[in-house]
């Protein structure tokens, strides 16, 4: 393993040789990643690469069987998923999953009760909490939405949904699930700009996305993952050039 | 309204029942009540469980019962001190026993509520159809068990025999009854307190979509136990009364399924997304059950059950209190427009 990548006091989250098994499937195959703190990271592959699987092994939804994850300093292997957000990793879902029996402003609340008050020496009142809750509805624009309830709501407006929760968490790295798919092309400028306002702030982001004019737009450094091994990792614009990567997606 | 103030009302409510039934005199208007209060405090606890949390339990008969047969141990324990106990136990024990029903009802919430612990650590990684057979095996395995113990019983079933009066109360039936509607209040005020708290809304995330809970730092697995405690601790405070109202149980009488199909279908019929809906599923249900017994016949009760059932799925599949609530919103959309 190379310290280069790994070492340095920056880094948040470093994954080491993972792999995950589906049965006789291999999903994930010794996956080394570092992620700084700051950085805009895209994560492309086709369909069936394992991209998914690497989400929810590095969020705890499964469990790596191999290599470990660390994130922030701390081994996070074997925890669950709620210790993970709490420890500052959020996520959105690729469906988005909103709580259906509540209105907008209600959803952003449970992250703001069970995570941000949940950490030690923070403690936020009910004024503090609708302050915080429309903040954050500002932020993705939603805020003329906030009493409604999640099924009045249009595809984009759900997306936003989704990551607004996951920010509620005040996370230190948020991994972004292919919240674009499906969206029209000036829905993907807004959710790109959404993303990289919230970068702004300081969160780190691992974006999975299909559409390549917003993983270019969005992403620092690109990486690769194809058939559960990463083949790629670097610059956006040398892997993109990458014969491997050409192959991986048009087909030698 | 506080908490306090709700506890209040209640109780007022009970007490105006209590002296209401007492006004008229007949005691058969007390036994039947008490079956009516049982079930509303049945559904309620099925309700924090199967409502809050969207977990259908198919095993309230088996905690009910755990409830039934806690009583029964005690009661028996309490008649063979003597050959039971080692001699220098006796005399303490015999100032113990037997031991006053308030107290039984306290143990056997605490025996259910650690067998609902036992219960939910083993099945709460099922969800669906999967949990409710899953929790129907359990009450099977739980009636295997007594009927093989012949301490309670067994299958041959055992008597307790209830004193004929008490003080203050005057015929036993009226403390029964009184001691069950002081356990109505504390369930609705249970499940209210759990609708309005940052456990409810918990519980709310479990129904709508276990892994965005998870995501959003909600410990979902410790939620559902306190849960599975909770709503088992109920159901076994309801059960334990009920041998010193029935005077002989059975294993078949206390693990009836009647009591599962009740528990489940009355909040279902009332709505069950609130403390509101099982309490007026129950009384509905209950008094219509009560009525159909002594008017028709007692096997009509299950085929009352069914089609009010069928109807409520159908017409109003979020029960009474959501059929208020889109009237009240429609008309209040009216009187705007």
């Amino acid at each position: 393993m190379s310290n280069v990548m790994t070492g340095g006091a920056d880094t948040l989250l470093n994954i080491d040789q993972l792999g995950k098994r589906f049965g006789g499937f291999v999903a994930l195959d010794s996956i080394d990643l570092s992620v700084p703190k700051g950085q805009r990271l895209g994560l492309i592959g086709p369909n069936g690469s394992g991209k998914s699987t690497l989400v929810n092994c590095i969020c705890g939804t499964l469990q790596n069987e191999t290599g470990s994850v660390t994130f922030d300093g701390l081994k996070i292997d074997g925890m669950v998923a709620h210790q993970r957000t709490r420890f500052g990793l959020a996520r959105s879902f690729q469906l988005p999953r909103p709580f259906r029996s509540m209105t907008v402003a209600e959803n952003i609340r449970v992250p703001l009760l069970y995570t941000v008050n949940a950490r030690p020496g923070t403690h936020l009142s009910q004024g503090e909490l609708d302050d915080r809750c429309m903040e954050l509805l500002k932020l993705v624009t939603l805020d003329a939405k906030a009493s409604k309830y999640t099924t009045d709501l249009t595809q984009v407006e759900m997306r936003k949904l989704e990551l607004a929760r996951a920010m509620a968490a005040e996370p230190k790295l948020l991994i972004a699930d292919e919240s674009m798919a499906g969206l029209s092309h000036s829905e993907v400028e807004d959710i790109v700009a959404l993303l990289i306002r919230m970068n702004e702030r300081g969160v780190t982001i691992i974006m999975i996305e299909h559409i390549m004019r917003a993983v270019m737009t969005f992403s620092q450094r690109l990486v690769v993952l194809v058939s559960g091994r990463k083949i790629a990792d670097g610059r956006p614009e040398d892997v993109i050039q990458d014969k491997e990567v050409v192959g991986a997606y048009l087909g030698q | 309204m506080r908490t306090p103030a709700f506890i209040l009302v209640l109780t007022a409510v009970a007490a105006a029942l209590y002296f209401a039934f007492n006004y008229v005199g007949n005691d058969y208007l007390f036994f039947a009540g008490y079956t009516v209060l049982q079930y509303i405090v049945l559904a309620t606890a099925w309700n924090i469980l199967g409502g809050y949390c969207g977990y259908v339990n198919f095993g309230s008969a088996g905690f009910f019962a755990i409830g039934v047969y806690t009583t029964v141990f005690f009661h028996t324990v309490g008649q063979q001190i003597d050959t039971l106990m080692p001699e220098f136990l006796v005399a303490p024990m015999q100032l113990i026993f037997p031991l006053p029903l308030p107290i039984l009802i306290v143990l056997a919430g605490a025996v259910a509520g650690l067998v609902g612990l036992g219960m939910g650590y083993l099945t709460l990684r099922l969800r669906g159809v999967f949990f409710a057979i899953a929790t129907l095996a359990l009450t099977v395995v739980l009636e295997t068990f007594i009927v093989n113990w012949s301490f309670v019983g067994g299958s041959r079933g055992a008597y307790v025999i209830p004193p004929n009066e008490v003080p203050i109360f005057g015929h036993f039936i009226q403390f029964l009854f009184a001691l069950m509607l002081a356990l109505v209040i504390l369930a609705l005020t249970t499940a209210r307190l759990i609708e309005r708290s940052k456990l409810g809304v918990g519980f709310a995330t479990i129904r709508d979509d276990e892994l965005a809970a998870e995501a959003s730092g909600v410990p979902t697995l410790r939620l559902k136990l306190v849960a599975t405690v909770v709503s088992g601790a109920l159901m076994g405070m309801a059960g334990a009364p009920f041998p010193f109202y029935i005077g002989y149980v059975e294993p078949a009488s206390a693990f009836n399924l009647s009591y599962a199909v009740n528990s489940i279908a009355m909040p279902m019929i009332g709505g069950t997304t609130s403390w509101v809906g099982p309490l007026v599923g129950a009384l509905l249900l209950g008094t219509l059950q009560q009525v159909a017994t002594v008017t028709i016949s007692s096997a009509v009760n299950l085929l009352i059950v069914g089609l009010l059932l069928i109807f409520f799925v159908i017409i109003a599949p979020r029960g009474i209190v959501g059929l208020v609530q889109d009237w009240m919103r429609k008309s209040r959309k009216e009187t705007k427009s």
